[in-house]
């Protein structure tokens, strides 16, 4: 008995614990993002956000999950019941997954596989079937729009994102999120790879399905889009996956590009703060410019949109690839050099 | 023993859902039950070790071609009753075609020689240190290098092909130019008239 407990429940229990220690301290932000978001965009409006609820208004998605969490859950009587229960079951359930190999510090991860960032592109390429699914099993027309549109626009930047994936890479030489981090210790890929991580930061919005690329649930066109039929916690469900999912996002473009859990410079007053003070500060900031960016600019029109991911960043950053290993064999700075 | 029952639950969810596909009636559930599959095999690569080939599978096949599928398939107008009147016209030639995959398969199968021990999958573990996607590479871009550029330039024609089948010169079209749109000014856009009253342009 002692032996299983030491060989298969304790660090099964153990995994538990962990998975729980990454899941509640997401879930909490995701609340408190709905709150940024609102006073971050009040403050950008000249007004002042949810200031009612609690002392200033910190209360208030609290309030609004409770909320949700009351009402009733209507499916439509032409809906096809499993799908559309399901749908936003995996919608939250892929943003959360994804949290697995992100590293917070050193060593400090739930999986440090080595294929970490291909696993992150694999869920978040997974994130359309959500939509997908809720716009088909709606049986409404605005819903089943906002899911067609969704599947094209992910589908595309995707692409492009693959690419500027692919030069991080070949700076890295290797697919394991921690390498890719410590690859950084010197210089964060932010400088050398500027260009890509603009694009890679506007391909994050594309496949966020956040401003100013939110065709799927354009209000004034799609009522709200692919969700237009869901009520109370699964609408909830959809509405705390899309939040992990810019979260999930703004790790990803941080790990990439700003240097994961490292400081700026390796000196006394920065790497005394602890790394994942640092990850999480990069974190806030990557959100920070979704937030701006929704009150700063209009909505796409969709065959601008299209036009953005295929005829402007598909051609930037295949080219890209091209230039960036062309500079990295050229001037012999391959990380991998022949074994 | 857990590594057993993983595989277990992976291979049963893989073949189950493999029937799935083609027995539901309808055929985005079917889509769904495809992708179930493909996870599940993707799953079963990474207990072989094949963590990389495990990744792309879901890149590829789930996010990218699947997507395509229900792309499709979401859009067809499927009328179950009809779906089903011509069934028994069918049956001979569907039944025939059963038939002959079964003997192939058969065939084939028979001539199958099971390894004596088989219980460890441990082939792609002793590569050593090498991580799978830098073995990969190796193997692709050194011994393969001429099949893996041929597999690309078929691609590549089939990619164009699928292009130029579907391509076509619609008339009437209003298209956007960017470049225009842009090079636009008010001395070439507009232009201030004096018009006399009572007679117009």
């Amino acid at each position: 008995m002692a032996e299983a407990w030491d060989t298969h429940i304790w660090p099964m229990t153990w995994m538990v614990i962990k998975i729980f220690a990454i899941v509640i301290p997401i879930l909490i932000s995701v609340a408190y993002l709905t709150y940024v978001e609102r006073k971050v965009i009040g403050a950008i409006h000249l007004r002042k956000g949810p200031n009612v609820v609690g002392p200033f208004g910190l209360f208030q998605p609290l309030a609004d999950g409770l909320k949700l969490f009351l009402k009733e859950t209507i499916v439509p009587s032409g809906a096809n019941r499993g799908v559309f229960i399901f749908a936003p079951c995996i919608t939250f359930i892929l943003a959360l997954v994804a949290w697995a190999v992100i590293p917070f510090d050193q060593g400090l991860v739930l999986a440090d596989i080595n294929v970490g960032i291909l696993y992150l592109f694999a869920i978040s390429s997974l994130g359309v079937y959500g939509i997908l699914m809720a716009g088909w099993a709606s049986n409404s027309r605005y819903a089943f729009l906002g899911a067609i549109r969704s599947a094209a626009q992910m589908v595309s930047y995707e692409v492009s994102m693959g690419f500027i994936i692919i030069t991080v890479l070949l700076c890295v030489g290797s697919l394991n999120l921690s390498d890719i981090v410590n690859a950084q210790k010197h210089l964060w890929f932010v400088i050398p790879l500027f260009p890509m991580a603009v694009i890679f930061f506007i391909s994050t919005l594309a496949e966020t399905n956040r401003h100013p690329f939110d065709l799927p649930e354009a209000e004034a066109e799609l009522v709200a889009g692919y969700n237009v039929e869901y009520s109370a916690m699964t609408f909830g469900l959809f509405f705390l996956g899309e939040y992990a999912n810019m979260i999930l996002m703004a790790a990803m473009t941080s790990i990439l590009f700003l240097g994961g859990w490292l400081p700026p410079i390796d000196m006394v007053p920065f790497s005394l703060i602890p790394g994942p003070i640092w990850f999480a500060s990069k974190i806030a900031f990557c959100l920070f410019i979704f937030l701006w960016v929704r009150a700063t600019f209009p909505r796409y029109r969709y065959d601008q949109l299209m036009r953005l991911g295929w005829k402007v960043f598909l051609p930037i950053s295949l080219t890209a690839v091209a230039i960036v290993s062309g500079v990295l064999v050229g001037f012999d700075l391959t990380p991998i050099q022949n074994r | 023993m857990i590594d057993a029952l993983i595989f277990y639950m992976f291979a049963c969810t893989c073949v189950a859902s493999a029937v799935l596909v083609i027995t539901v009636r309808n055929p985005v559930h079917s889509v769904l039950f495809l992708i179930l599959a493909f996870f599940n095999a993707a799953g079963l690569f990474v207990l072989l070790g094949a963590e990389f080939l495990a990744m792309i599978l879901v890149v590829v096949y789930v996010g990218a071609v699947a997507v395509l599928f229900m792309f499709v398939v979401m859009m067809l107008d499927i009328n179950f009753v009809q779906l089903r009147q011509g069934f028994l016209e069918y049956l001979p030639i569907g039944g025939l075609v059963g038939l002959i995959l079964l003997v192939e398969l058969i065939t084939v199968l028979g001539s199958w020689v099971v390894k004596p021990i088989s219980g460890t999958n441990d082939t792609l573990h002793t590569m050593g240190s090498i991580s799978n996607t830098h073995a990969l590479g190796h193997l692709i871009y050194t011994h393969y290098v001429y099949l893996f550029q041929a597999s690309g330039i078929i691609l590549l024609v089939a990619m164009i092909g699928a292009i130029v089948l579907t391509h076509r010169n619609r008339e009437g079209v209003k298209r956007q130019t960017i470049n225009d749109q842009l090079r636009r000014n008010p001395s070439n856009s507009v232009e201030l008239r004096k018009v006399e009253p009572g007679k117009g342009i």
